[in-house]
């Protein structure tokens, strides 16, 4: 696996029933091509995150699929609505079979 | 001609030079591209400065005579010799040295007396281009700038101090450090290091100023010695600026801009509110205004030659109208504030062994300068330089716009070779390059300089390059621009499949290796004794 | 001036067949229209390496992004969810060289739109 895969989120902690908002995650991950050579000639083989998902009380907001054209410490932004109060889950795919999660809870006012 | 010095300063007064019927209820001072000039210096300005599209043949991008002829200047006059660059040696004679930042303070005085409260913006590429500043990494400058009481900053080459020296100093900074445009790189969202603007209250009159970093600093420097920053234009983001101060009761709005000026001009098509654009970057000195619609552009030089003052009669929310002066800042005229003069000295006293010792001198037929689009005379002894000493077949050299002048037989000391070399970057590399990428790499910066949209011009001179000849037409497009190649040594045609050895300084790659440009340089100076530089007719120019 | 190791291509790279390829498992063939799609970027890339993009559609169900300059030109593809506030999203992308980059959305009723911004990747210019 990946070393020192850390992922980060920016949620507000509280919206109004209904109100959008927007997103922000970050994931360190060195993204590695699959298209780069070692000092050697050699193929430095794929590993990249693929996929990444967010949910919110089990209905999803955004899942992308992800190329390895996709930089270094993958970055997205993306706006949900917020019926309710309740969780977000961000999953993050690694090539090599990891998943990262990390969960999010926001209140309504 | 033969201007005796004491008949062509008879021309000039200090009284004379800071004349000024102050108008309105506003005052505006402008600094700008300082490169740690503290001390006067001999600048000449360019002889090729050439626009494209629709800036071709508009201010700046006018020189010499018919620079004199737009704004109605004399031949031989103190504005022939300030901002143009014929008969610079000869007039220099006469007209001595300008700038030094003690002279600079005296004319801020001067001002402030008149009007108490007039804000004095500086527009960055302050804390960079000397000896004491490299190696008191900005201390000097910022020493000596404190003592102006500048209100507003925005930045440029100072960023290549690295970011967390930029953050301490800007920490304890007595005044605004801005840039609407200094973002986060890593979340994307504005700087909290660095607030887009600062309100004044000054006359009576609500004044916002918003900053504008350099937009291309990244790209044009070494991006890995401020990773946590990113930049752009972001015009978009500056009409949301301008609306927000509007909002909040801004009765006039000033952009204090490291744009660089035909930058400027577009942003000032496409954002409507502000009034006064005081710009920077491009080193362009202009005795008016250039005005885009409602807005004002300033052009206030570099180096430390020239002030601006704007006056504005600002009611009812609204610029009702201006009075404009870029100042000369002649050296022998100005009575230097002593004040300031001693905290220069201040600074410079650990150095100056270091600084004065002279390394040769110029021949009586060279001067040593730096702009022009294509070279310059201190260019070409660089690039001769790095062939010698690093045994190359090609040299390149950046097109950067500072660095003062050195008149013919005159000393040349450590202190004039750092002021056209200190840079945090300085590594004199030597490396392979094919044909085809020494021509690609030509292609690259020429479209950085010629590119018909404003907004992909960065603001530099073309690559100085040294032992290869070229033909360059600048209204075509990338790729198509630059052709004949030719290795000067043996008339040869560059071929594009050969491989070259190439000298350069200035690299923006990390970890680059080699010897600091101005050791190589002080070592083929001191060799040489007396330096001498042939005019460059190795670069042949279509569609000028 | 960056010289010495990374070497950036600076001219325009060739458009390669890939792309077509990409879109047309996307569009499984069918037209595409202009307008209902913004795709902002930068005119010039601070860093190929990491160029910001936000791409925005609005009722759209799906917006796949390509780099039609890279030798493998797909980047990703956004599928919005019931949840989504907006049907826009912003990520940084790879850009071997100057080049378009191609964004085309599928809106719910099926039909596609697409937009394009060249972003330029330069070697490094010289400062002033
Ligand atoms: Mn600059
Ligand atoms: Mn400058």
């Amino acid at each position: 696996m990946a070393d020192n895969v850390t992922p980060r989120i920016r949620v507000p902690r509280e919206a109004s029933a209904g109100e959008t908002i927007t997103i922000k995650t970050l994931i360190s991950h060195p993204m590695e091509s699959g298209q780069r050579k070692d000092g050697d000639g050699n193929v430095i083989p794929r590993s990249i995150i693929n996929r990444f998902t967010c949910d919110f009380n089990g209905q999803n907001v955004i899942d992308v699929t992800m190329e390895p054209a996709i930089s270094t410490n993958p970055f997205l932004e993306f706006q949900a609505v917020v019926p309710e109060a309740g969780t977000f889950v961000f999953t993050w795919y690694d090539d090599d079979g990891d998943i990262y999660t990390e969960e999010k809870e926001i209140a309504v006012s | 001609g033969n201007w005796g010095k004491l008949a062509a300063q008879q021309m000039l007064s200090q009284d004379d030079l800071l004349d000024f019927d102050t108008y309105g209820n506003v005052s505006l001072i402008h600094v700008t591209d300082i490169h740690a000039q503290l001390k006067p210096i001999y600048f000449r300005e360019p002889e090729v400065n050439l626009g494209v599209g629709r800036n071709k043949g508009a201010v700046p991008h006018i020189t010499g005579a018919d620079f004199r002829k737009a704004y109605g200047i004399d031949d031989g006059s103190p504005s022939h010799y300030a901002l143009t660059y014929n008969d610079f040696s000869a007039l220099a004679q006469g007209y001595g040295k300008m700038g030094g930042m003690d002279r600079v303070s005296t004319v801020v005085n001067s001002i402030r007396a008149a009007r108490p409260d007039a804000l004095l913006l500086d527009g960055g590429d302050t804390w960079h281009g000397s000896y004491t500043c490299y190696h008191t990494e900005g201390q000097d400058v910022v020493n000596v700038m404190n003592t102006l009481k500048p209100d507003a900053m925005t930045f440029h080459w100072e960023f290549t101090l690295g970011s967390g020296r930029v953050r301490d100093i800007v920490n304890d900074l007595p005044f605004a450090a801005l840039g609407q445009n200094i973002f986060d790189s890593e979340w994307d969202e504005p700087s909290e290091d660095f607030a887009p603007y600062k309100f004044f209250e000054r006359g009576g009159v609500k004044i916002a100023v918003i900053g504008q970093a350099f937009p291309y600093m990244p790209i044009a420097n070494p991006g890995w010695m401020f990773p946590e920053y990113s930049f752009g234009i972001r015009d978009q983001r500056m009409q949301e600026m301008v609306n927000e101060v509007r909002a909040a009761g801004a009765e006039l709005v000033v952009c204090l801009s490291h744009n660089g000026f035909d930058v400027d001009k577009a942003m000032a098509g496409r954002v409507t509110g502000i009034d006064v654009i005081l710009a920077g970057h491009t080193h362009d000195a202009l005795p008016e205004p250039v005005i885009v619609g409602d807005t004002i552009i300033i052009a206030s030089g570099s180096n430390g030659k020239f002030v601006s003052r704007v006056d504005l009669d600002v009611r009812d929310g609204k610029m009702m109208g201006f009075r404009h002066k870029l100042i000369p800042i002649f050296s022998d005229v100005i009575e230097p504030d002593a004040e300031v003069t001693a905290v220069i000295d201040e600074q410079r006293a650990p150095f100056e062994a270091e600084l004065s010792e002279v390394l040769g001198r110029t021949s009586d037929d060279t001067t040593l300068y730096r702009r022009g689009n294509f070279n310059g005379s201190w260019d070409d002894l660089i690039c001769d330089a790095l062939i010698e000493e690093r045994e190359a077949d090609i040299a390149m050299s950046p097109g950067v716009r500072w660095g003062p002048s050195i008149l013919p037989g005159q000393d040349i000391t450590r202190e004039d070779l750092w002021n056209v070399t200190s840079m945090t970057y300085p590594n004199a590399y030597r490396t392979e390059m094919t044909g085809e990428f020494i021509h690609t790499i030509m292609e690259d910066v020429a479209d950085n300089l010629f590119n018909e949209d404003p907004y992909y011009q960065q603001g530099g001179d073309m690559v100085r390059v040294g032992g290869m000849g070229y033909r360059i037409d600048i209204n075509k497009p990338i790729g198509e621009r630059v052709s004949n190649l030719t290795l000067l040594k043996t008339g040869e045609s560059i071929d594009p499949s050969k491989t070259y050895v190439v000298a350069g300084w200035a690299s923006v790659n990390e970890g680059t290796e080699g010897p600091p440009i101005w050791d190589v340089v002080e070592n083929y100076i001191k060799r040489e004794g007396t330096v001498s530089v042939a005019p460059n007719t190795s670069v042949d120019v279509v569609g000028a | 001036l960056a010289m010495g190791t990374a070497v950036a291509a600076a001219v325009p790279f060739k458009v390669f067949a890939d792309v077509d390829a990409d879109v047309a498992a996307f569009t499984e063939g069918a037209e595409i229209g202009e307008g209902g799609i913004t795709l902002v970027a930068p005119e010039i890339a601070e860093n190929g390496n990491t160029v910001p993009i936000e791409v925005d559609a609005p009722g759209a169900v799906a917006i796949l992004v390509l780099a039609t300059g890279n030798p493998t030109p797909a980047v990703g593809t956004f599928n919005f969810g019931p949840l989504a506030g907006a049907q826009m999203a912003s990520t940084r992308i790879r850009l071997a060289g100057t080049q378009d980059v191609l964004a085309i959305a599928k809106m719910a009723d099926g039909t596609f739109v697409q937009a394009r911004q060249e972003v330029k990747v330069t070697i490094g210019g010289c400062g002033g």
